[in-house]
């Protein structure tokens, strides 16, 4: 669906033309019905690959193609939705005229406009305000209308770039709702994110991108799987004495409420060691959660990487 | 269709802005002070109800041209709108011709609202209405066509305040053409001889959509130099408007 090879850009900016790498040859590709999640801190380079993608901004180097066309042939774009970070509307158009405006783009006839612009204002929950004027919309709304007129032409890509910025946990959760929603109706997601919780639930594929380089991709359990389990979490109750102040030593932490104790251990060889003790002594295990490293954790690895 | 739904969006940009009331609010004031105005004078009173009105449609139009013209382009960069517009599928061209066909309905509508008012109140003072009067308000908006064409241009690739400088001084030095050319047959230095002649041919020779004086002293203006000079008017829109989209072409959007 979408693939990038090489893919390089370069700011001139202020009075000396100051040279701002944002990409150093970036080569990527999102296979077609998956959901992919672009990785990156701030200044990574991930609004201006999209950018490139959508047309707005020409690379200095490297190629892209989108449905196996290159980005300078501008007939994809009917097949694809596209939602800016940050967008701003034209905040004088009511949210209907607003949707109507992007069919219209399309070259979409009055009827089927019509017919979509409704749809998709209930989709996102917005049929009730159509006919406010966006500037008097909360950012979650915004968002949500954003995400409307992206999909206004039905696309077969939707490109959003930091649809879950600046959105409270219940906006979130409506944008990632609505990322599964797409999905389960077979279209391809290609979204930028800075925020990694939402990414483990949603995406099939992910890659990091830092400092305009691609520092990994793959499914998130791939670039998991190298990684070790971290931590084990065991309750338990029913020990006492001298057993339970051995526990503790073992152990990294330790809460007790009632008469259940959790206890966090390092590594799998005292979280079996723990099992046994507790056991032998007659208690009762009550859970045992091993927590392996998260994308956080990987993420975090990657971005420090550089900056030695 | 696409040039249509953006010229519908820019029209009701401007129409849903205070900015535009209060500049047509201002051309009320003008005109209706010219009326007050020529009560309090002795030479005819229709001369300068006409004089007055026309030059105050006239200004205010220019005010409009130029500085909504020059926002056009610009306020859809700032505001980042048109990532959305140019996401989807249409041309460069489609976006800037159905921007300034946008902004021109508004000035036909704004023509059209001060010259219902301004006929009204000639007729109501003097009894008569002149039909030359109205091939002025014709010209006044070929002008205001041309001026706001070269105001899209200069904002395609220059900052809005330098951009409404250009586009004022366009407007200046268009109405002084004329006497560009007879400095150049006068001046010795060949440099600055070559300049004024550049300036000459290059610049749109504003003055000759002015027909006001000519128009107030009842002076007939022939009907074949109306017609050449609204299409003088629309062919020079037209190629500002083709170089507009050369420029518009190359630009990276940030
Ligand atoms: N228009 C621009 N002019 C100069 N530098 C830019 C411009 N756009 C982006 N950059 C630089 O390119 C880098 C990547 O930016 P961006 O793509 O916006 O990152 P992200 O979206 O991942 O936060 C940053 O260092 C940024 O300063
Ligand atoms: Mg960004």
């Amino acid at each position: 669906m979408i693939r990038t090879e090489g893919l390089k850009m370069e700011f001139r900016v202020g009075f000396f033309r100051k040279r701002v790498v944002a990409l150093k040859g970036l080569t990527m590709e999102v296979k077609r019905g998956e959901v992919f999640g672009f990785l990156g801190p701030n200044g990574a380079g991930k609004t201006t690959t999209l950018k490139i993608l959508m047309g707005l901004v020409h690379p200095t180097g490297g190629a892209a193609w989108l449905m196996s066309r290159p980005i300078s042939d501008s007939s994809v774009k009917k097949n694809i939705g596209f939602l800016p970070e940050q967008p701003y509307f034209y905040d004088y158009l009511t949210a209907a005229e607003f949707m109507d405006l992007s069919g219209r783009l399309f070259g979409m006839r009055k009827k089927e406009r019509e017919a979509r612009a409704g749809e998709l204002l209930d989709m996102v929950g917005l049929s009730g305000v159509k006919n406010l004027q966006l500037r008097k919309f909360s950012k979650g709304m915004q968002q949500r209308i954003g995400i409307a007129q992206a999909l206004i032409n039905d696309p077969e890509l939707v490109v959003l770039d930091e649809p879950m910025s600046g959105l409270d946990p219940v906006g979130r959760k409506q944008v990632r709702d609505i990322i599964l929603g797409l999905k389960d109706g077979g279209k391809t997601i290609f979204f930028s994110t800075h925020i990694l919780p939402d990414v483990e639930v949603i995406c099939d594929r992910v890659g990091i991108l830092v400092r305009g380089e691609l520092r990994a991709m793959g499914t998130v359990d791939e670039l998991l799987s190298g990684t070790q389990v971290k931590s084990v979490e065991m309750t338990f109750a029913g020990v006492s004495g001298e057993e339970f102040s051995r526990l503790e030593r073992m152990s990294s932490g330790m809460v007790t409420r009632g008469n259940e104790t959790t206890a966090a251990f390092g590594d799998q060889e005292a979280a079996r060691a723990a099992k046994r003790l507790v056991f032998e002594s007659g208690g009762e295990i009550i859970s045992l959660i091993p927590h392996k490293s998260s994308l956080e954790d990987l993420f975090m690895e990657e971005v420090g990487k550089g900056r030695k | 269709m696409k040039v249509y739904a953006i010229a519908i969006n820019t029209f009701k940009e401007v129409i849903r802005d205070k900015i535009f009331y209060s500049l047509v609010f201002f051309a009320m004031l003008l005109l209706g002070s010219s009326v007050l105005l020529s009560t309090l004078t002795l030479g005819e009173r229709s001369k300068i109800i006409e004089d007055l009105s026309l030059s105050s449609i006239e200004i205010f139009g220019v005010i409009i041209s130029i500085f909504v013209g020059i926002g056009l382009v610009n306020k859809e960069l700032e505001k980042k709108t048109i990532y959305i517009i140019i996401s989807k599928p249409i041309k460069r061209w489609q976006f800037l011709l159905g921007k300034y066909l946008g902004l021109s309905l508004v000035l036909l509508s704004y023509i059209s609202v001060m010259t219902v008012c301004y006929m009204l109140a000639l007729y109501m003072y003097t009894n008569k209405l002149p039909w030359q009067t109205l091939m002025a308000v014709l010209l006044i908006y070929v002008e205001l066509l041309v001026v706001t064409a070269s105001a899209v241009l200069f904002s395609t690739f220059s900052t809005p305040t330098l951009s409404a400088s250009y586009a004022l001084a366009l407007y200046v030095i268009g109405h002084m053409t004329e006497d560009l050319r007879g400095l150049a047959a006068k001046t010795g230095q060949a440099g600055v001889k070559a300049v004024l002649k550049f300036v000459y041919y290059f610049l749109p020779n504003l003055e000759d959509f002015n027909i006001k004086a000519r128009t107030v002293h009842a002076i007939p203006v022939p009907a074949e130099y109306i017609l050449m000079s609204v299409s003088y008017g629309l062919m020079y829109v037209m190629a500002i408007l083709a170089l507009s989209v050369l420029v518009f072409q190359r630009r990276n959007f940030k």
